[in-house]
Protein backbone atom coordinates (compact mmCIF):
# COMPACT_ATOMS: atom_id res chain seq x y z
CA UNK A 1 0.00 0.00 0.00
CA UNK A 2 1.00 3.20 -0.88
CA UNK A 3 1.58 5.66 2.12
CA UNK A 4 0.20 9.19 2.04
CA UNK A 5 3.31 11.09 2.49
CA UNK A 6 3.94 10.58 -1.64
CA UNK A 7 5.87 13.89 -1.70
CA UNK A 8 8.71 12.57 0.55
CA UNK A 9 11.27 10.93 -2.23
CA UNK A 10 13.70 8.34 -1.72
CA UNK A 11 17.19 9.61 -2.75
CA UNK A 12 17.96 7.40 -6.05
CA UNK A 13 20.57 5.19 -5.49
CA UNK A 14 24.00 5.36 -8.31
CA UNK A 15 22.47 2.82 -10.03
CA UNK A 16 18.74 4.42 -10.41
CA UNK A 17 20.53 7.41 -11.49
CA UNK A 18 22.60 5.66 -14.26
CA UNK A 19 19.63 4.10 -15.59
CA UNK A 20 17.07 6.74 -15.40
CA UNK A 21 20.16 9.31 -16.88
CA UNK A 22 21.07 7.10 -19.71
CA UNK A 23 16.70 6.03 -20.45
CA UNK A 24 16.05 9.47 -20.78
CA UNK A 25 19.05 10.11 -22.73
CA UNK A 26 19.11 7.15 -24.77
CA UNK A 27 15.49 8.35 -25.58
CA UNK A 28 15.51 11.59 -26.34
CA UNK A 29 18.48 10.68 -29.41
CA UNK A 30 16.32 7.91 -30.37
CA UNK A 31 13.62 10.83 -30.88
CA UNK A 32 16.19 12.64 -32.59
CA UNK A 33 17.46 10.12 -34.62
CA UNK A 34 13.97 8.92 -36.03
CA UNK A 35 13.15 13.42 -36.41
CA UNK A 36 15.74 14.01 -38.33
CA UNK A 37 15.50 11.00 -41.01
CA UNK A 38 11.76 11.83 -40.95
CA UNK A 39 12.02 15.11 -41.78
CA UNK A 40 14.97 14.18 -44.28
CA UNK A 41 12.51 12.09 -46.26
CA UNK A 42 9.38 14.36 -45.90
CA UNK A 43 11.83 17.26 -47.36
CA UNK A 44 13.61 14.72 -49.96
CA UNK A 45 10.31 13.41 -51.56
CA UNK A 46 8.40 17.20 -51.09
CA UNK A 47 6.50 17.48 -53.81
CA UNK A 48 7.61 19.59 -56.92
CA UNK A 49 6.56 23.58 -57.76
CA UNK A 50 4.17 24.06 -60.03
CA UNK A 51 5.76 24.78 -63.03
CA UNK A 52 5.51 29.02 -63.75
CA UNK A 53 8.00 31.08 -63.87
CA UNK A 54 9.93 28.80 -61.59
CA UNK A 55 10.41 25.09 -62.07
CA UNK A 56 11.31 21.58 -61.30
CA UNK A 57 12.59 22.88 -57.64
CA UNK A 58 11.13 21.07 -54.90
CA UNK A 59 8.49 23.03 -52.86
CA UNK A 60 10.03 23.73 -49.45
CA UNK A 61 13.80 24.16 -51.40
CA UNK A 62 12.53 26.96 -54.10
CA UNK A 63 10.52 28.37 -50.90
CA UNK A 64 14.37 28.81 -49.37
CA UNK A 65 15.82 29.84 -52.59
CA UNK A 66 13.82 33.22 -52.60
CA UNK A 67 13.91 33.77 -49.13
CA UNK A 68 17.71 33.42 -49.09
CA UNK A 69 18.01 35.82 -51.87
CA UNK A 70 15.87 38.59 -50.18
CA UNK A 71 18.27 38.36 -47.02
CA UNK A 72 21.46 38.55 -49.16
CA UNK A 73 19.57 41.67 -51.43
CA UNK A 74 18.20 43.44 -47.76
CA UNK A 75 21.85 42.88 -45.67
CA UNK A 76 24.84 43.09 -48.61
CA UNK A 77 23.27 43.86 -51.99
CA UNK A 78 24.89 46.95 -52.90
CA UNK A 79 24.85 48.37 -56.70
CA UNK A 80 28.51 50.20 -55.98
CA UNK A 81 29.82 46.71 -55.53
CA UNK A 82 31.56 46.38 -58.76
CA UNK A 83 32.51 43.08 -60.24
CA UNK A 84 36.68 42.98 -60.05
CA UNK A 85 38.43 43.83 -62.93
CA UNK A 86 41.31 42.57 -65.09
CA UNK A 87 44.32 44.23 -67.33
CA UNK A 88 43.47 42.96 -70.89
CA UNK A 89 46.57 40.90 -71.25
CA UNK A 90 44.95 38.64 -68.66
CA UNK A 91 41.61 37.60 -70.82
CA UNK A 92 41.49 34.30 -72.87
CA UNK A 93 42.40 34.11 -76.27
CA UNK A 94 39.85 31.45 -76.80
CA UNK A 95 36.39 32.58 -75.26
CA UNK A 96 35.25 29.41 -74.03
CA UNK A 97 31.91 28.25 -75.66
CA UNK A 98 29.27 26.24 -73.72
CA UNK A 99 25.72 26.61 -75.22
CA UNK A 100 23.94 27.44 -78.01
CA UNK A 101 20.31 27.01 -77.18
CA UNK A 102 18.31 29.97 -78.70
CA UNK A 103 21.25 29.98 -81.10
CA UNK A 104 21.07 26.68 -82.85
CA UNK A 105 19.41 28.03 -85.96
CA UNK A 106 22.68 29.43 -87.10
CA UNK A 107 22.80 29.19 -90.57
CA UNK A 108 19.72 30.71 -91.18
CA UNK A 109 20.47 33.66 -88.98
CA UNK A 110 22.14 36.67 -90.92
CA UNK A 111 23.43 39.52 -88.26
CA UNK A 112 23.18 41.60 -91.11
CA UNK A 113 19.32 42.15 -91.03
CA UNK A 114 19.09 41.25 -87.58
CA UNK A 115 17.58 44.71 -85.21
CA UNK A 116 17.01 45.05 -81.61
CA UNK A 117 13.43 45.26 -80.36
CA UNK A 118 12.21 46.95 -77.02
CA UNK A 119 8.57 46.20 -77.06
CA UNK A 120 7.06 49.85 -75.04
CA UNK A 121 3.72 50.04 -73.69
CA UNK A 122 0.64 49.68 -76.05
CA UNK A 123 2.92 47.32 -78.26
CA UNK A 124 4.94 49.70 -79.56
CA UNK A 125 8.18 48.61 -81.00
CA UNK A 126 11.41 50.40 -80.68
CA UNK A 127 13.86 49.18 -83.31
CA UNK A 128 17.73 49.30 -83.22
CA UNK A 129 20.28 48.01 -85.13
CA UNK A 130 23.62 47.24 -84.27
CA UNK A 131 25.25 49.94 -86.01
CA UNK A 132 22.75 52.22 -84.36
CA UNK A 133 24.22 50.90 -81.06
CA UNK A 134 28.13 51.24 -81.92
CA UNK A 135 27.25 54.69 -82.09
CA UNK A 136 26.37 54.65 -78.36
CA UNK A 137 29.50 55.42 -76.10
CA UNK A 138 31.25 51.87 -75.81
CA UNK A 139 32.10 50.62 -72.43
CA UNK A 140 34.86 47.46 -72.17
CA UNK A 141 35.41 45.14 -69.71
CA UNK A 142 37.93 42.30 -68.39
CA UNK A 143 36.22 40.39 -65.73
CA UNK A 144 36.38 36.96 -64.00
CA UNK A 145 32.92 35.10 -66.36
CA UNK A 146 31.32 32.69 -63.75
CA UNK A 147 29.18 29.71 -65.11
CA UNK A 148 26.64 28.20 -62.78
CA UNK A 149 28.74 25.21 -63.77
CA UNK A 150 31.59 26.13 -61.09
CA UNK A 151 34.04 27.32 -63.95
CA UNK A 152 35.37 30.40 -64.69
CA UNK A 153 37.49 32.40 -67.37
CA UNK A 154 38.41 35.77 -67.80
CA UNK A 155 36.88 37.80 -70.51
CA UNK A 156 37.22 40.95 -72.61
CA UNK A 157 33.71 42.11 -73.39
CA UNK A 158 32.79 45.66 -75.16
CA UNK A 159 29.19 47.20 -75.83
CA UNK A 160 27.10 49.83 -74.63
CA UNK A 161 26.16 49.69 -71.14
CA UNK A 162 22.40 48.92 -70.84
CA UNK A 163 21.96 52.05 -68.51
CA UNK A 164 23.08 54.44 -71.03
CA UNK A 165 21.51 52.09 -73.76
CA UNK A 166 18.32 53.47 -71.58
CA UNK A 167 19.25 57.01 -70.97
CA UNK A 168 19.91 57.78 -74.64
CA UNK A 169 16.40 55.80 -75.93
CA UNK A 170 14.88 57.68 -73.24
CA UNK A 171 13.42 54.54 -71.72
CA UNK A 172 14.15 55.53 -67.92
CA UNK A 173 10.24 55.19 -66.91
CA UNK A 174 10.30 51.82 -67.91
CA UNK A 175 13.83 51.31 -65.70
CA UNK A 176 11.68 52.04 -62.96
CA UNK A 177 9.78 49.08 -62.83
CA UNK A 178 11.10 45.68 -61.27
CA UNK A 179 12.53 43.64 -63.80
CA UNK A 180 13.70 43.59 -67.54
CA UNK A 181 13.01 40.35 -69.91
CA UNK A 182 15.40 39.66 -72.72
CA UNK A 183 14.56 37.06 -75.35
CA UNK A 184 16.31 34.96 -78.40
CA UNK A 185 14.53 35.72 -81.72
CA UNK A 186 13.64 32.34 -81.79
CA UNK A 187 12.21 32.67 -78.39
CA UNK A 188 14.42 29.50 -77.21
CA UNK A 189 16.17 31.36 -74.82
CA UNK A 190 14.55 34.20 -72.39
CA UNK A 191 16.26 35.53 -69.10
CA UNK A 192 14.55 37.61 -66.65
CA UNK A 193 16.47 40.36 -65.16
CA UNK A 194 15.95 42.18 -61.55
CA UNK A 195 16.19 46.01 -62.88
CA UNK A 196 19.29 46.54 -59.92
CA UNK A 197 21.29 44.57 -61.87
CA UNK A 198 20.19 45.64 -65.47
CA UNK A 199 21.12 49.13 -64.29
CA UNK A 200 24.77 48.10 -62.90
CA UNK A 201 26.82 50.17 -64.30
CA UNK A 202 28.93 46.50 -65.67
CA UNK A 203 26.18 45.44 -67.36
CA UNK A 204 26.90 45.84 -70.90
CA UNK A 205 24.81 44.69 -74.41
CA UNK A 206 27.60 43.70 -75.79
CA UNK A 207 28.86 43.39 -79.58
CA UNK A 208 32.72 43.13 -79.16
CA UNK A 209 34.74 39.85 -77.70
CA UNK A 210 38.70 40.44 -77.91
CA UNK A 211 38.47 43.74 -79.64
CA UNK A 212 36.55 41.61 -82.66
CA UNK A 213 32.71 41.50 -83.70
CA UNK A 214 31.17 38.85 -81.44
CA UNK A 215 30.69 35.43 -83.45
CA UNK A 216 27.75 33.49 -83.90
CA UNK A 217 28.89 30.70 -81.26
CA UNK A 218 28.70 33.70 -78.44
CA UNK A 219 25.91 34.93 -80.04
CA UNK A 220 26.55 37.70 -82.50
CA UNK A 221 25.44 40.51 -83.48
CA UNK A 222 24.12 41.74 -79.58
CA UNK A 223 24.52 39.70 -76.62
CA UNK A 224 23.84 40.48 -72.52
CA UNK A 225 26.85 40.23 -70.70
CA UNK A 226 25.97 41.09 -67.33
CA UNK A 227 29.13 40.23 -64.99
CA UNK A 228 26.95 40.28 -61.11
CA UNK A 229 25.13 37.19 -62.62
CA UNK A 230 26.11 33.55 -63.15
CA UNK A 231 26.78 32.95 -67.35
CA UNK A 232 23.01 31.38 -67.43
CA UNK A 233 21.74 35.24 -67.31
CA UNK A 234 24.13 36.28 -69.95
CA UNK A 235 21.68 35.83 -72.90
CA UNK A 236 22.97 35.21 -76.57
CA UNK A 237 21.32 37.07 -79.52
CA UNK A 238 18.76 39.18 -77.89
CA UNK A 239 16.20 39.61 -80.14
CA UNK A 240 13.42 41.94 -77.66
CA UNK A 241 13.91 43.41 -74.72
CA UNK A 242 10.71 44.30 -72.43
CA UNK A 243 9.95 45.70 -68.89
CA UNK A 244 7.94 44.69 -66.17
CA UNK A 245 6.69 44.48 -62.84
CA UNK A 246 6.55 40.40 -62.24
CA UNK A 247 9.12 38.55 -62.85
CA UNK A 248 9.75 37.66 -66.53
CA UNK A 249 9.79 34.00 -67.82
CA UNK A 250 13.31 32.53 -67.37
CA UNK A 251 14.59 29.60 -68.76
CA UNK A 252 17.30 27.86 -66.83
CA UNK A 253 14.43 29.13 -63.67
CA UNK A 254 11.77 26.59 -65.08
CA UNK A 255 14.67 24.01 -64.71
CA UNK A 256 15.02 24.56 -61.05
CA UNK A 257 17.54 27.31 -60.61
CA UNK A 258 17.68 30.28 -58.68
CA UNK A 259 15.66 32.26 -60.34
CA UNK A 260 18.19 35.37 -59.50
CA UNK A 261 21.41 33.69 -60.13
CA UNK A 262 23.15 36.51 -58.63
CA UNK A 263 27.04 36.91 -57.50
CA UNK B 1 32.22 2.01 -5.98
CA UNK B 2 30.23 3.06 -9.10
CA UNK B 3 30.36 7.28 -9.44
CA UNK B 4 28.90 9.42 -12.19
CA UNK B 5 31.43 11.39 -13.82
CA UNK B 6 30.34 14.49 -15.77
CA UNK B 7 31.46 14.55 -19.37
CA UNK B 8 29.42 16.69 -22.41
CA UNK B 9 27.22 19.00 -21.55
CA UNK B 10 24.23 19.18 -23.44
CA UNK B 11 25.33 21.99 -25.16
CA UNK B 12 28.04 20.25 -27.03
CA UNK B 13 26.11 16.76 -27.54
CA UNK B 14 23.62 19.07 -29.15
CA UNK B 15 25.60 20.49 -31.29
CA UNK B 16 27.64 17.34 -32.30
CA UNK B 17 24.53 15.27 -33.39
CA UNK B 18 22.82 18.06 -35.16
CA UNK B 19 25.89 18.54 -37.40
CA UNK B 20 26.31 15.33 -38.22
CA UNK B 21 23.41 14.79 -40.12
CA UNK B 22 23.88 18.56 -41.90
CA UNK B 23 27.06 18.40 -42.71
CA UNK B 24 26.52 14.95 -44.51
CA UNK B 25 23.97 16.31 -46.46
CA UNK B 26 26.15 19.81 -46.82
CA UNK B 27 28.51 17.39 -48.39
CA UNK B 28 26.09 14.93 -50.54
CA UNK B 29 24.99 18.60 -51.95
CA UNK B 30 28.31 19.77 -52.76
CA UNK B 31 28.87 16.55 -54.77
CA UNK B 32 25.79 16.99 -56.79
CA UNK B 33 27.01 20.80 -57.48
CA UNK B 34 30.87 19.78 -57.86
CA UNK B 35 29.61 17.27 -60.61
CA UNK B 36 29.08 19.40 -63.24
CA UNK B 37 32.68 21.33 -63.46
CA UNK B 38 34.89 18.02 -61.89
CA UNK B 39 38.14 19.30 -62.60
CA UNK B 40 40.18 18.26 -59.53
CA UNK B 41 42.31 15.44 -58.96
CA UNK B 42 45.86 15.37 -57.29
CA UNK B 43 48.07 15.19 -60.24
CA UNK B 44 51.99 14.84 -59.64
CA UNK B 45 54.21 15.26 -62.39
CA UNK B 46 51.90 14.25 -64.86
CA UNK B 47 50.42 11.27 -63.16
CA UNK B 48 47.20 11.35 -61.51
CA UNK B 49 46.94 9.65 -58.41
CA UNK B 50 43.13 10.43 -57.49
CA UNK B 51 40.77 11.88 -59.39
CA UNK B 52 37.76 13.70 -58.07
CA UNK B 53 35.98 11.72 -58.58
CA UNK B 54 35.55 8.07 -60.71
CA UNK B 55 32.35 7.31 -62.85
CA UNK B 56 31.85 4.27 -60.42
CA UNK B 57 31.48 6.85 -57.58
CA UNK B 58 29.28 9.20 -59.09
CA UNK B 59 27.12 6.57 -60.21
CA UNK B 60 26.90 4.27 -57.15
CA UNK B 61 25.79 7.60 -55.47
CA UNK B 62 23.76 8.99 -58.57
CA UNK B 63 25.01 11.86 -58.30
CA UNK B 64 24.96 13.00 -61.87
CA UNK B 65 22.97 15.81 -63.59
CA UNK B 66 21.76 17.16 -60.52
CA UNK B 67 23.42 20.61 -60.00
CA UNK B 68 20.20 22.89 -59.98
CA UNK B 69 18.94 20.47 -57.08
CA UNK B 70 22.38 20.17 -55.22
CA UNK B 71 22.55 24.07 -55.41
CA UNK B 72 18.81 24.25 -53.81
CA UNK B 73 19.78 21.87 -51.02
CA UNK B 74 23.17 23.38 -50.44
CA UNK B 75 22.09 26.94 -50.06
CA UNK B 76 18.67 25.67 -47.36
CA UNK B 77 21.15 23.87 -44.96
CA UNK B 78 24.32 26.16 -45.26
CA UNK B 79 21.82 28.04 -42.73
CA UNK B 80 21.78 25.17 -40.20
CA UNK B 81 25.16 24.57 -40.89
CA UNK B 82 26.29 28.41 -40.12
CA UNK B 83 24.02 28.64 -37.29
CA UNK B 84 24.65 25.56 -35.22
CA UNK B 85 28.77 26.51 -35.78
CA UNK B 86 27.99 29.89 -34.25
CA UNK B 87 26.32 28.57 -31.31
CA UNK B 88 28.94 26.09 -30.49
CA UNK B 89 31.44 28.41 -30.55
CA UNK B 90 29.36 31.13 -28.44
CA UNK B 91 28.48 28.20 -26.04
CA UNK B 92 32.48 26.94 -25.73
CA UNK B 93 33.70 30.28 -25.14
CA UNK B 94 31.15 31.93 -23.00
CA UNK B 95 30.94 28.20 -20.65
CA UNK B 96 35.03 28.54 -20.24
CA UNK B 97 34.67 25.03 -22.25
CA UNK B 98 37.06 26.32 -24.52
CA UNK B 99 39.95 25.82 -21.91
CA UNK B 100 39.60 21.67 -22.78
CA UNK B 101 39.70 22.55 -26.12
CA UNK B 102 41.91 24.91 -27.31
CA UNK B 103 45.40 23.54 -27.97
CA UNK B 104 47.86 24.87 -25.35
CA UNK B 105 51.48 25.45 -25.75
CA UNK B 106 52.87 22.19 -25.61
CA UNK B 107 49.83 20.75 -27.28
CA UNK B 108 51.70 20.24 -30.86
CA UNK B 109 54.55 18.69 -29.54
CA UNK B 110 52.94 16.40 -27.58
CA UNK B 111 50.12 15.44 -30.04
CA UNK B 112 53.01 13.77 -31.71
CA UNK B 113 53.39 11.56 -28.23
CA UNK B 114 49.57 10.62 -28.12
CA UNK B 115 50.21 9.93 -31.82
CA UNK B 116 52.99 7.50 -31.42
CA UNK B 117 51.11 6.20 -28.16
CA UNK B 118 47.96 5.49 -30.22
CA UNK B 119 50.01 3.54 -33.06
CA UNK B 120 51.63 1.49 -30.15
CA UNK B 121 54.90 2.70 -30.67
CA UNK B 122 55.14 4.02 -27.45
CA UNK B 123 54.08 2.66 -24.10
CA UNK B 124 52.62 5.64 -21.93
CA UNK B 125 51.05 8.84 -23.21
CA UNK B 126 51.10 11.98 -21.82
CA UNK B 127 49.11 12.96 -18.99
CA UNK B 128 45.62 14.84 -20.31
CA UNK B 129 42.45 15.76 -19.20
CA UNK B 130 39.15 16.04 -20.38
CA UNK B 131 40.94 15.56 -24.10
CA UNK B 132 44.24 15.10 -24.92
CA UNK B 133 46.85 16.93 -27.05
CA UNK B 134 46.06 15.15 -30.71
CA UNK B 135 42.30 16.00 -29.80
CA UNK B 136 42.77 19.61 -28.97
CA UNK B 137 44.84 20.13 -31.89
CA UNK B 138 42.23 18.05 -33.88
CA UNK B 139 38.61 19.83 -32.32
CA UNK B 140 39.95 23.04 -33.00
CA UNK B 141 40.95 22.87 -36.32
CA UNK B 142 37.70 21.59 -37.35
CA UNK B 143 36.06 24.23 -36.17
CA UNK B 144 38.71 26.40 -37.84
CA UNK B 145 37.64 24.15 -41.03
CA UNK B 146 33.90 24.77 -40.71
CA UNK B 147 35.05 28.75 -39.94
CA UNK B 148 36.77 28.51 -43.61
CA UNK B 149 33.89 26.68 -45.09
CA UNK B 150 31.57 29.36 -44.53
CA UNK B 151 34.09 32.15 -45.47
CA UNK B 152 35.15 30.16 -48.91
CA UNK B 153 31.81 29.10 -49.45
CA UNK B 154 30.56 32.77 -49.12
CA UNK B 155 33.05 33.80 -51.30
CA UNK B 156 31.93 31.51 -54.25
CA UNK B 157 28.32 31.89 -53.21
CA UNK B 158 28.13 35.93 -53.81
CA UNK B 159 31.85 36.95 -55.12
CA UNK B 160 30.43 40.42 -56.11
CA UNK B 161 29.04 41.57 -53.09
CA UNK B 162 30.95 39.57 -50.83
CA UNK B 163 34.26 40.94 -52.92
CA UNK B 164 36.18 41.27 -49.40
CA UNK B 165 35.83 37.57 -48.94
CA UNK B 166 36.73 36.08 -52.32
CA UNK B 167 39.73 38.94 -52.10
CA UNK B 168 40.71 37.07 -48.53
CA UNK B 169 40.22 33.89 -50.18
CA UNK B 170 43.01 34.97 -53.22
CA UNK B 171 39.90 34.80 -55.19
CA UNK B 172 36.93 33.02 -57.02
CA UNK B 173 38.97 30.54 -58.26
CA UNK B 174 41.25 29.34 -55.74
CA UNK B 175 38.55 29.91 -53.17
CA UNK B 176 36.34 27.13 -54.61
CA UNK B 177 39.51 24.74 -54.42
CA UNK B 178 40.04 25.74 -50.62
CA UNK B 179 36.32 24.89 -50.61
CA UNK B 180 36.12 21.21 -52.20
CA UNK B 181 39.57 20.40 -50.10
CA UNK B 182 37.95 21.29 -47.26
CA UNK B 183 35.00 19.14 -47.86
CA UNK B 184 37.84 16.50 -48.24
CA UNK B 185 39.28 17.56 -44.76
CA UNK B 186 36.07 16.66 -43.52
CA UNK B 187 36.01 13.36 -44.85
CA UNK B 188 39.13 12.26 -43.41
CA UNK B 189 38.59 13.44 -40.08
CA UNK B 190 35.39 11.49 -40.21
CA UNK B 191 37.32 8.43 -40.96
CA UNK B 192 40.26 8.84 -38.05
CA UNK B 193 37.32 10.04 -35.81
CA UNK B 194 34.70 7.04 -36.12
CA UNK B 195 37.77 4.96 -35.98
CA UNK B 196 39.07 6.30 -32.41
CA UNK B 197 35.38 5.75 -31.13
CA UNK B 198 35.63 2.59 -32.02
CA UNK B 199 38.41 2.05 -30.09
CA UNK B 200 37.79 4.27 -27.71
CA UNK B 201 34.62 1.77 -26.83
CA UNK B 202 31.17 2.23 -26.14
CA UNK B 203 31.53 4.06 -22.41
CA UNK B 204 33.35 6.54 -24.71
CA UNK B 205 30.78 6.75 -27.07
CA UNK B 206 27.63 6.20 -24.88
CA UNK B 207 28.85 9.53 -23.15
CA UNK B 208 28.35 11.77 -25.77
CA UNK B 209 24.81 10.68 -25.61
CA UNK B 210 23.87 10.91 -21.64
CA UNK B 211 27.02 13.19 -21.20
CA UNK B 212 28.53 10.77 -17.94
CA UNK B 213 30.62 8.37 -17.94
CA UNK B 214 30.69 5.62 -15.27
CA UNK B 215 33.72 5.15 -13.23
CA UNK B 216 34.77 3.04 -10.41
CA UNK B 217 36.28 4.43 -7.74
CA UNK B 218 38.04 2.74 -5.01
CA UNK B 219 36.08 4.42 -1.75
CA UNK B 220 38.10 6.63 0.02
CA UNK B 221 38.91 5.93 3.42
CA UNK B 222 36.38 8.30 5.75
CA UNK B 223 39.44 9.33 7.93
CA UNK B 224 42.62 10.16 5.97
CA UNK B 225 45.94 8.73 8.54
CA UNK B 226 48.68 10.65 8.91
CA UNK B 227 51.09 8.13 9.22
CA UNK B 228 53.46 7.47 6.17
CA UNK B 229 54.37 3.90 6.74
CA UNK B 230 50.66 3.01 6.75
CA UNK B 231 49.95 4.79 3.30
CA UNK B 232 52.95 3.47 1.53
CA UNK B 233 51.11 0.49 1.96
Amino acid sequence: MKTPNKKIKKELTIEQKINRRNFISFSAFTVFAVGVFEGWRWLYKSPTETAGITGEAHRPLRKALNKTEIFFRRLVFNENHLVKTYPKEMAAKRVRYNSDIGIEAKKKFDPATWKLHVIKKGGEILQVSIDELKALPKTEIVYDFKCVEGWDQIQHWAGVKFSDFVKHYQLDDYAKMEYVGMETPDKAYYVGIDMPSAMHPQTLLAYEVNDKPVPLDHGAPLRLIIPVKYGIKNLKRIGTITFSNTRPRDYWAEEGYDYYSGL
Amino acid sequence: MKTIKEKHSLAMRWCHWVNFPILTIMIWSGMLIYWANDIYSVTIFGHTFVKFFPDWFYHTLHIPQRLAEGMAFHFLFMWFFTLNGIFYILYTVISGEWRELLPKRNSFKEAWLVLLHDLHIRKTAPPQNKYNAAQRVAYTSIIIMGIGSVITGLAIYKPVQFYYLTWLCGGYHLARIFHFALTIGYVLFFVIHIVQVILAGWKNFSSVISGFEVVNEKPKPAIRTVNDDENAK
